[in-house]
């Protein structure tokens, strides 16, 4: 079973998310901001991390660059999932090492076939 | 809705659209045809069936069958059909034109003309080896709307989100407040018609390639059999038909054969993968 690493301040949005994904076999962990995603990243590395923008504490990005930078934090693949839906933030995600990119609202068609493409499904 | 009112409606969508529905569907009926009542400033499906009966105005009866038709459609639906285009039609049929240089694809029934432009972004990755190349690819559909919006190319975040990776969204469309549009090079490379697969296919010329997916599951058996052989008139012996995942040739026509090992794959017999 694969695991999945839901990043998001909204407990609502988790919950959503991490229904979805348990649909899709994932076995999934839950973190409310960057900070707290990286320390559970150190302990296990999970092998997709859905990840939101804008947090307290560290943001997606932020985020992101730290675990590139950390041994074996090449390996998850990182799906954005954010309400940012410009041009400009997808490519800044994208060069910050993100796999794929969820503009909010999702539904689980979409999660599903961005997994399907980055080859997690 | 009245049985009579229904069973007119579902004659009138067979004859102009091939549609078939069953009783079980009038729900269905019922639902879509409310908005084109109103449109005709009609109280409702009464005097919408009255007003079909006793007056046979074309604007009308192609607001209604327009109404009726499925448009679901998504970028690189399915995604097998587009890896098996890009890796193995692709390439055997380039080979086999290689004086002609000349390749037509046909996406029909194209509804927004996601499939088109999922093949022209297929095409445009392998432009290096397309060079001194001609590829055509034409869409038809039954309803204006739909042909006007393929034209434009203009989806919303929504649609741009179902099938289409990231890298694809960022390369190829420009960002106009919540809508992207497809870039005009990718436009150029697609044109759009509004065609009717029960009507006379032949002006659309020959087509290496036909994608015609989830297309036939609303017809009945003899109409399958009917577009399927016309559809293999406007085909040469070597080109491939693209059909949807619950779809078949078996039993409805011996024109096309499955292509060996590929699902969904068919052709006149001339293709060898």
């Amino acid at each position: 079973m694969k695991s999945c690493l839901v990043v998001d301040d909204s407990r609502v949005v988790r919950k959503v998310a991490r229904k979805i994904l348990e649909e899709l076999s994932f076995a999934c962990t839950e973190a409310e901001d960057g900070k707290q995603a990286l320390e559970q990243c150190m302990a296990h590395m999970p092998d997709a991390i859905l990840l939101d923008w804008n947090m307290p504490v560290m943001n997606g990005i932020d985020f992101l660059r730290r675990l590139r930078e950390t041994a074996g934090g090449d390996a998850p693949k990182v799906v954005f999932c954010t309400t940012e839906n410009d041009l400009a933030h997808i490519q800044e995600a994208l060069s910050a090492g993100a796999n794929e990119y969820i503009m909010k609202p999702f539904d689980s068609d979409i999660i599903q076939t961005k997994f399907a493409q980055v080859g997690l499904l | 809705m009245r049985v009579e009112d229904f069973d007119m409606f579902s004659t009138l969508l067979k004859q102009r659209s091939g549609l078939v529905l069953t009783r079980d569907k009038a729900y269905l009926l019922e639902s879509r045809l409310m908005p084109v009542a109103r449109k005709w400033n009609m109280k409702g499906l009464d005097e919408l069936a009255t007003t079909v009966r006793t007056r046979k105005d074309e604007a009308l009866l192609r607001d209604i069958t327009e109404a009726m038709t499925t448009n679901e459609s998504s970028f690189f639906r399915d995604q097998k059909p587009f890896d098996q285009f890009r890796q193995l039609v692709l390439p055997k049929l380039m080979a086999a034109r290689a004086t002609k240089r000349t390749i037509r694809i046909w996406s029909a029934a194209c509804s927004s003309g996601q499939e088109a432009y999922s093949l022209a972004m297929i095409l445009n990755d392998e432009a290096a080896k397309l060079a001194g190349w001609r590829v055509e690819i034409v869409g038809t559909d039954i309803s204006a709307e739909m042909v006007e919006r393929s034209k434009a190319g203009v989806y919303t975040q929504f649609e741009v989100q179902r099938g289409l990776p990231i890298t694809m969204l960022v390369k190829h469309f420009k960002q106009n407040g919540d809508k992207w549009q497809i870039s005009p090079q990718l436009r150029q490379m697609a044109s759009f018609r509004e065609w009717n697969l029960l009507g006379d296919l032949s002006p659309l010329g020959q087509f290496d390639i036909v994608f015609c997916r989830n297309v036939l599951i609303y017809f009945d058996g003899p109409t399958k059999g009917k577009v399927l052989e016309a559809i293999a008139r406007q085909m040469p012996q070597d080109g491939v038909l693209y059909l949807g995942g619950a779809e078949t040739v078996l039993g409805i026509t011996e024109k096309f054969k499955p292509v060996d090992g590929q699902r969904g794959l068919y052709s006149l017999g001339g293709f060898i993968p």
